[in-house]
């Protein structure tokens, strides 16, 4: 299972190039694109999409932030000429399917380009598992067994309450045979990981704890293998949490693309 | 014939001190600039029977739920009672819809089995704030008056409940001594008890009967006219907020339309504008949010659902979403009183940001919208969170330097960090 991709990653300007359309954009994010942790994630959603032989591109260096961090932090300016710019990449390329492997790139893409000329059928990475389980083209054979694994599933805000996009990832996760225990605080009530609204890049107010090790408190009383996450800053702030609680030999903190691409060997 | 005259004129000048207070309500929501939800007649007509009229929200806790539920229903089918005081009130008649037989002893009993209800969970309620004192009920913001404001209600229920109680005692007991204008007629499951606590002399009875009735009528002519001060407006305001609630994806904040026309005139200079309201960008004070942020504020009873599910607030930081409503609606109170004073266009220096809520509270929040979801009335405190920030970032640039620097960075590199876009692809190539 080596992390490095045995095959190319097709870009959008490649695949024009050669005449072709792609079936699906992967949008990567720019987490995805950078953060050295989210990167494996990233790579792991190429692993799948390759995988399954779905046609897929990404824009590589087209491609620039959805502006979301500038929107809740308040700064609408900057946010619309990120769209816009970005719409104008989208829609020359006549793109017309997007999965996002960042559930903040997923809410901003789906609900807040459309009104400024950028509509596009947007899911999220977890949701495309799902589809590709339910359509029979992935299962989990062939990699890491996860059978009996205690795992408990951490719902980023903007797709769970934000989008109501609760069920893809926990069916992405049923099919490991793993044991799926859930928070005491989740799906529609369940605890920000403490990233979102701009806080990623923010020292926190003061207060009396950290929100992550609110969070990871929480996750550690379902006494669990794995934390599965579905957002890049879950990402961060989970394992930041699940290190500060020097729980971090017996806790892994994974993707649902992680997850799903090792139970397939990929 | 006096005693109608009284009733007639206490119930017209009760109507109108309410009609008075409530124009002015409606003036300071009109203070908010426009928003458009007007779309969607019919989802919203469901979202309101549902949130409102079938509190679906409230059962996320099942034991404040139940005892609501039993208020709530209380208070709504009582009314029907109320229509019968009014309408003897005016005419000098003595039960009016007894005619109805069988059906109003039916109703008479209900509402009697109903008023035992309410009065005991209006009891539970009182407990649960006063001497169990459920961390929900404190806060920063749950000064001296919201936790007077709270009881005041809930005790003037229980004295309603009790009159109404305690007339249908005297009035069975007057029935049985025959006495004269008390025709036999209705149902006291509940009030049977109290008969024996009652004197026995008709005069007295009499008098008993005559008291909590006026009681009963002006107790709510009184509470009416106290919702416009109080936190319980949510028995009316409530209806309304869910009908004009967000019905888009909570994870959608709106695109400001000003923007879009100058940001599409700078990508291309032969752009013509579409009409946007003037203004400054996000809000500074209230007459910059709109009438639905303003009408929230007015809705919010202050059960700090919001601010105990809060991420911000759990950990110890200032923010909490329940004093976001309730500085809204104190400065809109305020700027209303300006307005009555002085006439518009009256600066006293003050405004909802930092005379009200602080920096602090606004850049600890997550967006993550746990506050809304647990909104029971769908009230919105993280819109005029993003709106003071708004305000903060793009008429004051004034954010953390933190956040400046990721600002920077997008603005410059296409990324929140300071990365290359010439590296972006960079992990499709390493390992």
């Amino acid at each position: 299972m080596s992390e490095q991709l045995n095959f190319e990653v097709p870009t959008m300007a490649e695949m024009i190039a050669k005449g072709e359309e792609p079936e699906i954009l992967f949008w990567v994010g720019c987490a995805g694109s950078y953060d050295e942790r989210a990167q494996k994630t990233t790579r792991d959603i190429c692993k799948i999409l390759h995988h399954v032989g779905m046609k897929y591109a990404v824009l590589g260096t087209e491609e620039s932030c959805t502006g979301d961090p500038a929107k809740r932090a308040g700064n609408e300016f900057l946010f619309q000429m990120q769209a816009m710019t970005n719409i104008e990449v989208l829609n020359a390329y006549n793109i017309k399917k997007i999965v996002t492997g960042c559930p903040h790139c997923f809410n901003t893409i789906k609900n807040e380009y459309p009104g400024l000329g950028g509509s596009y059928e947007v899911i999220h990475h977890t949701q495309l598992i799902q589809q590709l389980i339910d359509e029979g083209k992935l299962k989990a054979e062939g990699g890491e067994s996860f059978k009996g694994k205690k795992i408990t599933y951490h719902d980023p805000c903007y797709l769970g309450r934000g989008n109501g996009i609760y069920e893809a990832p926990r069916k992405a996760l049923e099919v490991l045979d793993a044991q799926l225990v859930e928070m005491k605080r989740c799906k529609s009530n369940g605890l920000c990981c403490g990233a979102g609204g701009a806080q990623m890049f923010k020292e926190p107010e003061k207060g009396n704890k950290d929100i992550n090790i609110e969070r990871i408190e929480e996750a550690l009383e379902t006494q669990p293998n794995i934390i599965a996450a579905g957002c890049p800053f879950c990402m961060t702030m989970m394992s930041d949490g699940v290190k500060l609680k020097d729980q971090d030999k017996n806790v892994q903190v994974l993707d649902i693309a992680e997850i799903t691409a090792r139970a397939n060997g990929l | 014939m006096v005693a109608q005259i009284i009733f007639i004129v206490i119930t017209l000048a009760a109507i109108a001190l309410f009609s008075y207070n409530i124009k002015k309500v409606i003036r300071n929501i009109q203070l908010g600039k426009s928003a458009d939800r007007l779309d969607q007649p019919q989802k919203r007509f469901m979202t309101m029977l549902k949130v409102a009229f079938g509190q679906t929200k409230m059962f996320f806790r099942p034991i404040p739920a139940f005892l609501h539920l039993i208020v709530y229903a209380g208070f709504v089918i009582i009314n029907i009672e109320v229509l019968e005081i009014l309408i003897d009130g005016i005419f000098g008649s003595h039960r009016i819809f007894s005619g109805l037989g069988f059906i109003y002893d039916f109703l008479i009993g209900s509402f009697e089995i109903l008023a035992l209800g309410v009065w005991a969970g209006c009891a539970v309620f009182l407990i649960r704030r006063n001497i169990l004192k459920l961390k929900r009920f404190s806060g920063v913001e749950m000064t001296k008056w919201p936790r007077s404001d709270a009881n005041y209600i809930l005790i003037s229920e229980i004295l309603l409940m009790t009159a109404f109680l305690l007339m249908n005692a005297a009035d069975a007991k007057l029935q049985v001594l025959g006495s004269q204008h008390y025709t036999n007629a209705g149902a006291f499951p509940v009030s049977q008890y109290l008969q024996n606590l009652l004197p026995n002399s008709e005069a007295a009875l009499v008098a008993i009967e005559r008291g909590c009735w006026w009681f009963h009528i002006i107790g709510i002519l009184l509470f009416l006219n106290y919702l416009p001060y109080s936190k319980h407006f949510h028995i009316l305001f409530a209806f309304p907020n869910t009908y004009f609630s967000n019905l888009e994806p909570k994870g959608e904040f709106t695109n400001m339309k000003s923007v879009t026309n100058e940001v599409k005139a700078m990508l291309d200079p032969s752009f013509i504008p579409e009409e946007a309201e003037p203004g400054r960008f996000g809000a500074k004070d209230v007459n910059d949010l709109t009438w639905v942020n303003l009408m929230n504020a007015y809705t919010c009873t202050e059960c700090g659902r919001c601010t105990s599910v809060c991420p911000a607030n759990i950990t110890g930081k200032l923010l909490s979403p329940r004093k976001i409503m309730m500085d809204t609606r104190d400065r809109m109170e305020e700027v209303g009183k300006n307005i009555d004073k002085t006439g518009n266009g009256f600066d006293d220096g003050k405004s909802l940001i930092d005379t009200y809520i602080s920096r602090e509270e606004i850049w600890a929040c997550t967006s993550c919208n746990a506050c809304t979801q647990a909104c029971p009335i769908n009230i919105d405190p993280l819109a005029i969170i993003t709106e003071l920030r708004r305000y903060a970032v793009m008429e004051e640039s004034q954010s953390p330097a933190s956040i400046n620097a990721m600002l920077g960075n997008i603005e410059n590199n296409g990324a929140p960090w300071k990365y290359s876009p010439a590296d972006r692809l960079n992990w499709a190539k390493e390992s």
